[in-house]
């Protein structure tokens, strides 16, 4: 028979194989839906970095029309909830307590010094500078309005791509990027190290089937569980929770199936190295943490030390979440991120070709 | 088809190395068209190191395989689509059906149209799973997993056949109906080569090689290795009194081991040891204690007594 042909017959045996057993496991169907729905959940309603209701104690020991001015403006900007308390001692408590997360004090000596204290509970320090920040600039505005002084230079600030500065959609596109390297990851590690403790895959060795084509079965499967995935958070981001999506799908697949050929890659290389899927769960942990936080997803690379915003640029990841989060919010286009894409195929090949050359 | 003269499996000076253990010691084994032969020997003989090297699963350290005429080290691919393989652990998949598993090895051997269709029902037929196509195979009880296995095997017809220990925890019916099984495959002029440590099962080969410690250490025919001078002879009592006759036996400086063997014992003696001088102990015994001997013969050498024989002799 014609080698080709051949290997074709295998590999659509193969194909047919995989997917059978994919859809039929009940675990499977579980990890393909429930995770993504979790952090989904997770990313969408709890993680914010957005100061929406932080309680604050007032203490107001001046009492003038001036503070009550102030006062007022703070309420009024909807962000904050107040609570009066009389002196700082019990003030000071409820921050211990963790009650309130920030103190606005008036001395009673207010009208002759000028001076609003602020005091933040900096053991959350993200926060603490969020609300630091907003209050000082609305004691700042309110201040002036009544002293009807005009600031010097007018800025008018605006957020192209994410015009209220929410953190949704900011952070569910990335969930994307973190599920697809979660689920293909572990999924091809532990299916490939199973075969292997099970003997099925020596069995399927004494046949004619090349190493090649049951990996490479074994990849579709996988990379359609990311695939599913992709579609599956994009729709439930973009129909629930008013994530815009701005550019188009083939971007998104396009990326998707570039950043694919690194995680199995990645995937390929962990079971290559475990002898159990126990192993090859923890190994895929060891792996997958740094590439999340080394990615952008949470914390913003420019930030990090000199040395390890090197290490970002070997981490697929980081490539992938900005084509993703212009997909979403921008909406440039392929052409705009054609260094992103390249770097994706650079290393998925890199990844592919040592992976396939260890699990000889 | 190749001539009836040249072998179907050839494998010279085979040498398998881990590291400093030598698992297969320069074996060398033929196996012709039709022939069953057996591979025997104590767990960690070098069974299945020496039949993954057959099949080309497993890279010989040095050595030279041949099977159905194809170079297994050089072209284990090619040679692959002419064997087939039962392995020791059911290793098909548990997640999908009798038929699915077997459409899967199919495609592997590359069968399709009509002839892929025939072959699975004959395959079904032949071992009986017809009814339990649409069962998922993990569900099966052991005997029908390994039915399955043979069957997966012989879907594409091969020249060869490995089978490693292929009966152990099958009971004894199933075991003899895959006996008979394997003899049809034989007659057909398929070449066979069986690991196990049934010693009647060994019995069922048309040739045999014990395996010791990674080198073979005796090879003929069942005959022939029945026929070979025991070191250590063996009698047969038979007495009423056996059971009797079984615990004293032990103490007694002439014996080197007693079987009980269906209401009889059997005796073997230590190396150099006498007949007469047992018979001289038992009728003393048997005087002293008023136990009653009906016979004391020399015993028929099993196959047991040989391979121990010969596990011995090597291990001195």
């Amino acid at each position: 028979m014609n080698p080709v042909r051949a290997s074709l017959i295998r590999l659509r045996a193969l194909l047919g194989k995989e997917f059978r057993q994919l859809l039929r496991d009940p675990r499977m169907r579980f990890f393909m839906v429930v995770p993504p729905l979790f952090q989904l959940m997770a990313f969408g309603y709890a993680a914010s970095f957005d100061v929406r209701h932080a309680e604050i104690a007032v203490v107001d020991q001046a009492q003038t029309p001036a503070t009550r001015a102030l006062r007022a403006a703070v309420a009024a900007t909807g962000r904050f909830t107040l609570h009066y308390f009389p002196a700082m001692a019990p003030a000071a408590t409820a921050l211990d307590r963790g009650e309130i997360r920030a103190i606005l004090h008036f001395a009673p000596d207010f009208e002759t010094k000028q001076t609003a204290q602020i005091i933040a509970d900096g053991s959350d320090s993200n926060s603490a500078q969020m609300i630091t920040g907003q209050l000082s600039q609305t004691l700042q505005q309110s201040a002036r309005l009544s002293a009807g002084i005009e600031p010097p230079v007018h800025i008018e600030d605006r957020a192209w791509f994410n015009e209220n500065l929410d953190d949704r959609p900011y952070f569910i596109p990335g969930i994307i990027a973190t599920i697809v390297v979660i689920t293909t990851v572990i999924l091809t590690a532990m299916t490939v190290v199973r075969e292997r403790e099970l003997g099925t895959l020596e069995r399927l060795l004494v046949t004619p089937v090349a190493r090649l084509e049951f990996l490479v079965a074994k990849m579709a499967a996988v990379a359609s569980v990311g695939l599913f995935d992709v579609i599956l958070i994009s729709v439930i981001a973009v129909a629930w929770f008013d994530v815009p999506f701005r550019g188009n799908g083939i971007g998104l697949l396009a990326g998707s199936l570039l950043f694919l050929m690194s995680s199995l890659g990645i995937g390929l290389l962990i079971s290559s190295y475990a002898e159990t899927q126990q192993q090859a769960m923890l190994l895929a942990f060891f792996v997958i943490m740094p590439m999340v936080v080394l990615s952008g997803f949470a914390f913003p690379i420019r930030n990090m030390p000199a040395v390890v915003q090197w290490l970002t640029w070997l981490d697929p990841l980081r490539y992938y979440l900005v084509v993703i989060r212009d997909v979403f919010l921008k909406g440039s286009g392929i052409g705009a991120h054609g260094f992103e894409y390249g770097m994706m195929a650079l290393l998925g090949t890199a990844a592919l070709v040592l992976s396939l050359a260890r699990v000889k | 088809m190749s001539d009836a003269a040249a072998p179907l499996i050839l494998a010279e000076d085979l040498t398998r190395r881990f590291g400093d253990f030598t698992a297969v010691d320069h074996i060398h084994v033929a196996v012709q068209p039709g022939e069953v032969f057996g591979l025997l020997g104590a767990n960690g003989a070098g069974k299945t190191t020496a039949i993954r090297m057959l099949c080309g699963m497993l890279p010989p350290t040095t050595g030279r395989i041949q099977v159905a005429d194809v170079d297994m080290v050089r072209h284990a691919r090619r040679a692959r689509g002419q064997i087939g393989y039962v392995a020791q652990r059911f290793s098909l998949y548990g997640d999908l059906t009798v038929l699915e598993n077997l459409s899967l090895q199919a495609g592997l051997y590359g069968l399709t149209g009509a002839r892929r269709h025939e072959r699975l029902e004959e395959a079904l037929r032949l071992l009986n799973l017809r009814e339990h196509r649409a069962v998922m195979a993990g569900a099966l009880p052991l005997g029908y997993k390994q039915r399955l296995g043979l069957a997966a095997a012989l879907l594409h017809e091969p020249r060869v056949l490995f089978l490693d220990e292929p009966t152990s925890g099958v009971d004894p019916m199933a075991r003899q109906r895959f006996w008979e099984l394997i003899y049809d495959l034989a007659d057909s002029g398929i070449g066979i080569l069986v690991t196990t440590h049934y010693m009647d099962e060994a019995l069922f080969c048309d040739r045999l090689a014990l395996m010791q410690a990674g080198r073979v250490v005796a090879e003929g025919t069942p005959d022939e290795l029945l026929r070979r001078p025991l070191p250590t002879p063996i009698l047969e009592l038979d007495s009423p009194d056996a059971v009797r006759f079984e615990r004293l036996a032990h103490t007694w400086p002439e014996v080197r081991e007693v079987i009980p063997h269906a209401g009889q014992l059997r005796i073997r003696l230590r190396a150099g040891t006498e007949p007469a001088a047992l018979r001289a102990r038992v009728d003393a015994v048997a005087v002293e204690q008023r136990l009653t001997v009906t016979a004391l013969r020399p015993a028929a050498p099993e196959l047991e007594d040989v391979f121990v024989a010969v596990l011995e002799e090597n291990e001195v």
